[in-house]
């Protein structure tokens, strides 16, 4: 087969590529390699080869469908010179720190609605009064979530005899030993994935919430901060910042849609869309401070959750509505996403957000 | 296209449907889909990723694969807390301990190859001309295990402090499966051959039961399957398997043999395909719908 002949085979991986889909380039070697051994001897060929060597999950295996017969059906061939000169170029990440969220295609009903709501302004964050989150941040090293490290530490109580080191220690004094060796499986902190949101619904609480995320990032060992509402924006850097109202005056600057609308599906969606974004989820406690009244269409958030949950080790989301005890999920958003949550708490005040986090450690 | 020279890995097996026959000898029944998959996973020395529902034959069919290929499966059961003596290798401190004392003046070398306990990964990278190594339920280890496994997986060395780096010849034959109760890192998809196995079509499931339980009618296995399907249908904590349809068709059939009349056998055999008391309580009222008529 001549190169031009290749052509689709790298446009296929462009596509995915374009499609959000994660395509390594030796992917696509490994895929045209793959076809070549199976002859091809016709498309079904091909088609297995691709869905075997990119490694498409079965929930997207539709949209994947859809691109392959794009490309190797003749509908829209655009297979071209710069196709394979984008494939050794290694994906990107966008070097700013906000993300806009992109409306695919105007077929979405919520569309027009939500940018009609939205509404891009910059005000000052003001700090909250201080308490609950300095109690926060002294109990947090020692009560947030921790996980098993691979790496054992020496401890002289520890669960499991040092053999390795025992044996050195009788090497030393001729094969007697004095003491017997322990060790014993290291603890780090688990990183916590915070996601806030910062729209008009939630507009009397958005300071506070940033405040407990300064708290957050202050106190934690790993953790990331992000605000959800018409865009997704990483505030992590903005609250490095030591002193609190210095960060939330950083954060106003960055953050262009306090109390816009709410589009928290999407959000959601542009959040796992960046891989390194989605990878601080993996194996993290995953916190949505949010009301979880999305206007759009409850489908996309229930998918994106679902995602999200798989991705995260727990995930909580704490709504200020449950704060009414007879609080009981109604809208069909939150009722799609109970399924996917490993609790659904308290968020209507700094104190009951902090003790619900310092507590998930004991429960979990 | 350049020609792919024939990797010795699939030596007698000309295209993916020729690997089909041979597993359908060993008793799986594989769908074109994963046959292409194995067989792209042999030709390109890369390893295979099966992922799938709890009891759709994904260590069956690493097994069946080992069985066609004449080699030896050895398998690794990740758990969470897995470390890398349990994976790798772990030297026989005792007896190293007892050799030391015993020396008595003379010299001896504490590392040597007598010391070393070979585990699952170690002996898979030993022989790789005779051995499939499978590593099982990968989603269930911990990220760090994970991450460690991607830099086995992608230059196969180990290296032991004590004595070197040891190296494989060639790329064993590897079979990872995962339950998918975690999604595993993006890296670690890359480097396999993928291949999502879903529950299988009616026919296929029918002849799978077929292949397996020797003494199930052919009507009773399409009733036991047209069943099973209904009830994957539903929302259940655990939708029965491919194995409990094999087991539920087999129990059945063996009931029937001491007596029992048709669909009483299959209710009384319930506990084989659905072990699991609440969806045992959700599925009660419609039961009789569900279970399989009549059969044979």
């Amino acid at each position: 087969m001549t190169l031009r002949a290749l052509d689709p085979f790298f446009a296929l991986a462009s596509a995915l590529r374009q499609a959000g889909f994660h395509v390594s380039p030796d992917q696509t070697q490994g895929f045209i390699a793959a076809a070549g051994a199976l002859g091809p001897r016709d498309i079904a060929d091909v088609y297995r080869a691709a869905l075997a060597l990119f490694a498409i999950p079965p929930e997207r295996r539709a949209e994947f469908d859809a691109l392959f017969r794009a490309i190797f059906e003749g509908k829209v061939v655009e297979a071209d010179a710069t196709a394979s000169k984008e494939d050794e170029a290694e994906a990107l990440e966008p070097s700013d720190e906000t993300k806009d969220i992109e409306l695919e295609d105007g077929d979405e009903p919520q569309g027009a609605e939500a940018t009609a709501a939205e509404r891009l302004t910059t005000r000052k964050v003001v700090s909250t009064p201080a308490a609950a989150l300095d109690q926060f941040m002294r109990a947090a090293p020692r009560r947030l979530p921790q996980r098993l490290s691979y790496r054992r530490n020496p401890y002289r109580h520890g669960d499991r005899i040092d053999l390795r080191r025992a044996l050195k220690l009788a090497a030393r004094s001729e094969g007697d030993l004095f003491t017997l060796p322990r060790n014993v499986r290291k603890h780090k902190q688990r990183r916590i994935v915070c996601l806030v949101d910062v729209s008009g619904s939630m507009k009397d609480r958005s300071d506070e919430l940033l405040a407990f995320g300064h708290a957050l990032v202050q106190a934690a060992d790993k953790a990331e901060v992000f605000t959800l509402g018409t865009k997704l924006t990483r505030i992590t850097r903005s609250l490095a910042l030591i002193d609190r109202d210095a960060a939330l005056l950083r954060v106003s600057q960055a953050v262009s849609d306090l109390d816009g609308g709410t589009r928290i599906g999407e959000a959601l969606e542009a959040y796992l869309s960046v891989p390194r974004y989605a990878g601080f989820a993996r194996g993290a406690l995953v916190l949505v401070l949010s009301d979880g009244l999305e206007r759009g269409d409850p489908a996309l958030m229930v998918d994106a959750a679902a995602r999200l949950s798989r991705l995260a080790w727990r995930m909580h989301w704490l709504t200020p509505l449950a704060a009414d005890p007879d609080f009981q999920p109604e809208t069909a958003a939150l009722l799609g996403i109970l399924p996917w949550l490993d609790d659904l708490g308290d968020g209507g005040t700094v104190p009951a957000i902090c003790s619900h986090v310092l507590n998930i450690a004991r429960a979990a | 296209m350049r020609s792919v020279a024939v990797h010795p890995n699939i030596a007698g097996l000309a295209n993916p449907e020729a690997l089909a026959a041979a597993l359908s000898d060993a008793q799986y029944i594989a769908s074109p889909e994963l046959a292409t998959a194995s067989y792209l996973a042999l030709a390109l020395a890369k390893p295979l990723l099966l992922e799938g529902a709890p009891g759709v034959g994904k260590t069956e069919a690493a097994k069946a694969l080992g069985g066609v290929l004449g080699r030896q499966v050895i398998r690794l059961q990740c758990y969470e807390g897995i470390d890398a003596a349990a994976a790798l290798y772990e030297w026989n401190y005792p007896r190293q301990m007892l050799a030391l004392r015993q020396l008595e003046g003379s010299e001896i070398d504490l590392y040597g190859a007598d010391f070393l306990m070979e585990r699952p990964l170690l002996s898979a990278l030993r022989n790789p001309a005779t051995t499939l190594l499978l590593i099982d339920e990968i989603d269930r280890a911990d990220q760090e295990f994970e991450a460690f496994l991607l830099e086995f997986l992608s230059d196969f060395t180990i290296s032991i402090p004590e004595t070197g780096t040891e190296r494989a010849t060639r790329p064993p034959v590897v079979v990872l499966t995962s339950n998918r109760t975690r999604e595993l890192h993006e890296a670690l998809r890359r480097r396999c051959v993928y291949h999502w196995i879903d529950y299988p079509d009616p026919a296929l499931e029918a002849q799978i039961v077929l292949t397996r339980a020797s003494s199930v009618a052919q009507a009773t296995a399409q009733a036991v399957v047209a069943s099973v399907g209904l009830m994957r249908a539903e929302p259940l904590t655990k939708p029965p398997g491919v194995a409990e349809t094999v087991e539920w068709a087999e129990a059945a059939t063996l009931l029937n043999q001491q007596g029992a009349t048709w669909p009483d056998a299959f209710r009384r055999a319930i506990g084989v395909a659905i072990k699991d008391q609440d969806d045992l309580a959700y599925l009660g009222p419609r039961l009789d719908q569900i279970l399989p008529g009549e059969a044979a």
